[in-house]
This record gives structure tokens, sequence and C-alpha cells, in this order.
């Protein structure tokens, strides 16, 4: 009886007595899970398009925020710059026999991306505009190097590829900009504001507004765009995609390029909250349960999957971690998921499973 | 010519069913394991046999345990960390509440344990499939690892936190402990590994490992056959986590003598899974070879730098070892999707008609 009043009765009584303060946990919770959102909705980008789970998502985190931080402040290393400048020369020089315009502009791009990006000290928008671009150059890599060898292959075969790509990243981000721990500060100030009694963060504000923005802008861009509906199009069925002369290459780069810009924003948020440093790339744990509980192809899952986990991890921590000697935060989130599976496996807004022999 | 069926009947049911109907084949595991216990003892020095072969038989095990489960029966599992942690944790609480048992019965009950920790973690896997399952037994791996950190009673309310393997004889002699020979750790590590993998191999022909085989190639189909999913699916579940708990027990016990729980944090889960995966997915021989794969490039990376004279700072190196282990595991994968037991499989073709291809 005991046990039961303080596990059922008094975290409850204890969330009445004080309403501002348990208003104040959700809302920091809400705040927190749009940066989870952020993180998921990488993830759902790529698996909805080419249907690989792509672990990488994470390490795509780390390593855009890291060479944000690294542009800022000391420009690409000369022989990083030399290799991306010479990359897009070869590409220059094959797309100009093969006469592809877009290719033409693409490896100029890069050409530029390495002259510009050797500079030390750039200004802010300027470092955005060539990290976003270096995500962009990582996402064609990606398709040419590892995806388009492994078409084909069974689910948990790519799985294990972006595996590799995470370490892959994981090293060279830190081979190249070090791996201590950089701060990032991209002028959005923190302080403290008063909202009806109860004290938030502008910063966290900001970024629920960015995120906001962001998911807001994706959706557009899907409804609106011929990419989008070509994309929406490969979402729904690859084969008829393809046979109604979709590009799938050009698509799959144009995803993992989405989801390296938005690994880019997360990057950004968490880099500025908590520093940029390797365990960032952990940011992908923190994600999963997010994934599954919103179902890997739905965007609206994703978003409403953050809010709900980062909602339940603070409140399930400030109110019953106590009961259990604290840090539930690592797991919480999974078991959450987890439960939430058993009554509907297919998470929120994921497709309905429909099996046939 | 060296290597082929040509002349050998099989005139019985016994010959029909042999592991290795070839002969050629029952040579090749009589030398392996004349090496493995004969020379490898007398030759081998006691760095090699702590920090390469040890591990590598542990691993070994471990990822056999996750084949069963993911190769065989199909059920992706990211909680192999996790479900080590509870061997290990059973094998110390075991031996330090019963000192005088004897270790083998410790390991085995800790894989006991373990199998039925696996059995309530596998749940739902008769709800939930594929990457929603992965993600799902990460719970495990976290929960776990939390509850092993955090509930003093795992760890004898010692204020370091650490499990610490006592000294435990058997026949005599030293096998646990900080007393114990490198020597006398390996045979055991062998004796139980060789055993267990036996063990599997012979589960993987028989009426459970089909069951399995007929779950992971289509549920459903195998449900209408009748196959009872709830059986097959919680007795890999059950049976994988046995094999991982004995190889967590050995992991504390025999290898690294003092642990905490750290050391079964979600990166063991991922190395196990690499192991299985570039070893190839539903393939004994494959786990033992991607186990010696996945615990060799580490050691062979950390000292490649300085056999060819260079100089490198430590952590750029530590950064390069990263990155060339991701290329490693993508080439391999692009290369032999289905592992190095499709390797050796090939090659066992070739060598059928070799050296006389027509």
């Amino acid at each position: 009886m005991e046990v039961l009043n303080t596990i059922f009765v008094l975290p409850f009584l204890d969330m009445a007595d004080s309403p501002i303060f348990f208003a104040e946990v959700v809302v920091s919770g809400l705040l927190t899970g749009v940066l989870y959102s952020l993180v998921a909705l990488g993830f759902v980008l790529i698996f909805k398009a080419s249907g690989v789970f792509n672990f990488a998502q994470g390490a795509m985190v780390l390593f855009a925020a890291l060479t944000l931080v690294g542009l800022m402040k000391a420009g690409l290393p000369l022989w990083a710059a030399l290799a991306l400048g010479l990359g897009g020369a070869y590409s220059l020089i094959k797309n100009l026999q093969q006469g592809s315009r877009n290719g033409v502009l693409l490896s100029g791009a890069v050409i530029a991306l390495a002259i510009v990006g050797s500079f030390p000290g750039l200004p802010i928008w300027m470092a955005l505009i060539i990290t976003a671009g270096l995500m962009v150059v990582l996402a064609v890599a990606i398709e040419k190097l590892v995806l388009r060898p492994l078409v084909n292959q069974p689910d948990i075969i790519l799985f294990m590829a972006t595996i590799g790509i995470t370490f892959i990243l994981e090293g060279f981000g830190e081979t190249v900009w070090g791996s201590d721990i950089h701060r990032l500060d991209v002028g959005i100030p923190d302080v403290p504001i008063d909202v009806a009694g109860m004290l938030l963060s502008t910063f966290d504000m900001w970024a629920a507004a960015i995120g906001a923005a962001m998911v807001a802008g994706l959706a557009l861009f899907f409804r609106y765009t011929v990419i989008g509906r070509a994309l929406r199009a490969v979402a729904d069925d690859h084969q008829a995609a393809l046979s109604v002369g979709i590009p799938l290459k050009t698509i799959w780069i144009v995803v993992w390029s989405v989801a390296g810009i938005v690994g880019l924003v997360a990057g950004i948020m968490w880099g500025t909250k908590s520093g940029v440093q390797f365990s960032l790339s952990l940011i992908a744990l923190k994600a999963l349960p997010v994934l599954i509980l919103g179902g890997f192809t739905s965007i609206p899952g994703a978003i409403v999957g953050g809010l709900i986990i980062g909602v339940g991890e603070k409140v399930a921590e400030i109110y019953w971690g106590p009961l259990v000697g604290g840090a539930i935060e690592n797991w919480f989130a999974y078991m959450l998921a987890l439960v939430f599976l058993l009554f509907r496996p297919q998470g929120l807004f994921g497709e309905k499973i429909i099996e046939r022999v | 010519m060296l290597y082929r069926e040509a002349g050998q009947y099989k005139t019985n049911y016994a010959d029909d069913q042999a592991i290795f109907p070839l002969k050629q084949d029952r040579w090749l595991m009589a030398i392996a394991l004349v090496v493995a216990f004969v020379v490898i003892p007398l030759t081998s020095s006691e760095y090699m046999l702590q920090a390469v072969i040890i591990p590598f038989l542990i691993f070994a095990l471990a990822a056999i345990g996750l084949n069963l489960l993911a190769g065989y029966c199909g059920q992706i599992s990211l909680g192999t960390g996790g479900f080590m942690a509870v061997g290990g944790y059973a094998a110390y609480k075991f031996t330090t509440s019963f000192p005088d048992l004897n270790m083998i019965v410790v390991f085995l009950l800790s894989g006991i344990i373990a199998a039925f920790v696996g059995i309530m973690f596998g749940v739902p896997s008769l709800r939930i499939k594929g990457f929603y399952l992965a993600v799902a037994t990460l719970a495990a791996q976290f929960f776990l690892q939390w509850l092993f950190n955090k509930v003093a009673w795992f760890y004898n309310y010692n204020p370091s936190g650490t499990i610490t393997a006592p000294p435990r004889e058997m026949f005599g002699v030293m096998i646990t402990g900080p007393n114990a020979s490198a020597e006398a750790r390996y045979m055991v590590t062998l004796v139980i590994v060789v055993v267990l993998a036996l063990v599997a191999k012979n589960l993987t022909r028989g009426h459970i490992g089909r069951s399995w085989m007929a779950i992971r190639d289509m549920d459903i189909a195998a449900e209408i056959i009748g196959i009872r999913p709830l059986h097959a699916k919680l007795s890999a579940f059950a049976i994988s986590s046995f094999y991982c708990g004995v190889s967590g027990a050995m992991f504390v016990f025999l290898w690294l003598g003092s642990v905490e729980t750290e050391a079964f944090a979600i990166t063991v889960s991922f190395q196990v899974l690499f192991m299985v995966i570039i070893g190839g997915l539903g393939s004994i021989l494959g786990s033992f070879i991607g186990a010696a794969f996945i615990t060799a490039v580490p050691i062979l990376l950390t000292n490649a730098p300085q056999f060819f004279g260079f100089n490198m700072p430590i952590d750029l190196q530590k950064h390069f070892e990263v990155m060339i282990f991701g290329v490693l595991i993508i080439f391999f994968v692009i290369v032999e999707p289905h592992g190095f037991a499709r390797l050796w499989q090939i090659t066992k073709e070739k060598l059928r008609l070799w050296p006389f291809p027509y």
C-alpha cells in the first residue's frame, strides 16, 4: 500500500501542488522534444525515400556541427581543401566531357567551397552555406560509394553499412577538427524570460521556432516542388516510381542532402546548448525511441513522438526518478516506446502493417 | 582433387547426418582442435592469450548467441551487451553467495538467468519485427546497464561499483582471480566454447533450428504450416541470451577479471553485431571468423604504424583507427554481403575442382 502510494499517488499530488513548476517541466520537456524531433526527422526522410535505416544520422549531426565550428574558427586545413578542390576539379573535367550541365555547376560549386572554406575566421552565414554545401558533397559521396553498390541487399546489410559510415564520419571529423569540446555561438541569446510565471530560456524558444519553421519548410517542399513530388512517389513505391521515369539516384542524393542539412540544424541547436563534442553523435540513440513511437515512415510521427518523449522523459525523471535512484533518462524513453508498441506495433502514425504469405 | 567427395559413400543414417560428412572436413576440424588444445597453450605468450585469443573465444561465443537469434531466427537484437551483463553479474552473485560452487556450474546458471531475462525482453518480438524490434531491444541494453549501475545489491555494495572475479579453483588449478594463469583461463574458455559451439551447431540442424529458420524466412507462412511463433521466437531469445550470458560471465571471470557496467555498453552490442554480419548471418563457423576479424583488426591497426615506423600522436591514431575500421566494414559488406562464411563456401566449391577445373 505504502509503495503503491508513493508510485501512483504522491507524484501526482506533487504535480497538483505546484502547477507552475509542473508546467515549467512540461514546457522544457516540449522544447527538448523539438530537438529530438529534428534528429528523428533526418532518420525518417532517409527511411521513407530509400528504406535505409540510417544509423549515421547522429554522426552526421556531429560532423556538421564540427565542420561549422571548425570553419568559423580555423577554416579547412590545407590538405582537406586540396583534396576537396582536386575532387571537384576531377568531376568538373569528367562532367565537361559528358556535357552534363548540372554536374558542371555542382563541381564548380565544390571547387568554390574548397577555396572559400580555406580562409580562417569566416562569418557565420558563410560558414553555414559552406557546411551545407559539404553536407551535399557528403550525400553524393555516400550515394556513389556506399548505397549504389548495395542496391537490392537486405535491410540489415544497409544498416551495417550506415554503422560503417558512422565510424568514418566520427573518425574523419575528429581527425580534421580535433576532439576538444568546441563552443558554438551563433548569436542567439540565452537568457531566462518570464512567461505566465514560468521561467523559460529564450534559446529554447528560438530552437523550437526554428525547428517548427524547418518542418513547415520541408512540408511545403514536399508538397509543391517537382522534386518533393518525386520524393513522395519514391517513398510510396520504388519500382512504380522508377517505371514512370523518376531518377532514383538523384532522389537519394537529394534526401541524404536534406537529411544532412536537417542534421546541421540539429547540430547547431545541440551544439550551442551543450558544446560541440563527440557525445553529439550519441544523439542518434535518443532519437531512436522517438522513431519507433512515431513510426519510421511518418514525418508528423517524428514530431509528435519527439514531443511525447521529451515531455515523458522530463516528467518521469523529476517525479518518479528519485524513487529509483535517478538517471532514468537513458532508458525511460525506450520503455515508453516499447510499452506503446505492444499496443500499436506500427507506431503512432506508421502505415498499417499488412502481411500476406 | 584434394577436396572432393568422390568415393566417400554414406552407407547408414549416422553417416548421412554427420556434422562433417566429408573426410577432409573432419581432418581440418581435428587439426584445428589439436592446434587449439595443444599448440596454442604451448607456444603462445601470456600477452597473446590475454589480448587476442581469450577475447576472441569469448566474443565468438557471444556472436554464436546473436547469430542464433539474428541469423537463424531473423530477430535483430541490439541488446547483446545487456544480456552479457546479466551473465556477468549473475555469475558474480552466484559465486560470492556460494563460494564452493563449481565455476562451470556458475557459468551455466548465469546463462540460465540471462535466458530468463532474454525471454522477458523477447516478448515484444511477438508483436513487432524488423527495425522496430531492433530498437526495442535497445531498451534491454540501456535498462539493464542502468539497473546494474544503480542497484548496489548486484555488486555487493562495493563502494567502487565494480565487480571483481574472486579467486576460484577447479581440479586444483586456479582459474579465476588475479593469480590464475592465462593458460588455465584459456583452457577453461576453450572447453566451454567448443562444447557450446557443438551444441549450437546441432541445435540449428535439428527440429528447433528448422523452426527458427522457417520463422526467419516468413513468419506467417511458418505459422500456417504449424510452427508456433511464440515457442520459436521465445526459445530463440532464451537460447541466444543463454549463450550471451555465459559469454558475459566468462568476459568478467576469465578475461577482464574486474569490470563495471561500462564494459557492457552499447559498443559491445554493436561489436558482436559486426562479428555476426561480417562473419555471415546464419553460420556458426561465420561467428568464429567474424569474431577473429573484429578482435584482430583493432589490434593490428593499433600496432601497424609502429611496425611501419610511423609515429603519430596518440589521439590522431585513435581517430584513424576508427575511420579505417569503418572503411573496412563498408568494404567487406560491399564485397561480400553474405560474410566470410560465404567466402569459405565459395572457396570449398573451387577446391573441389582444383587444380583441374575441367
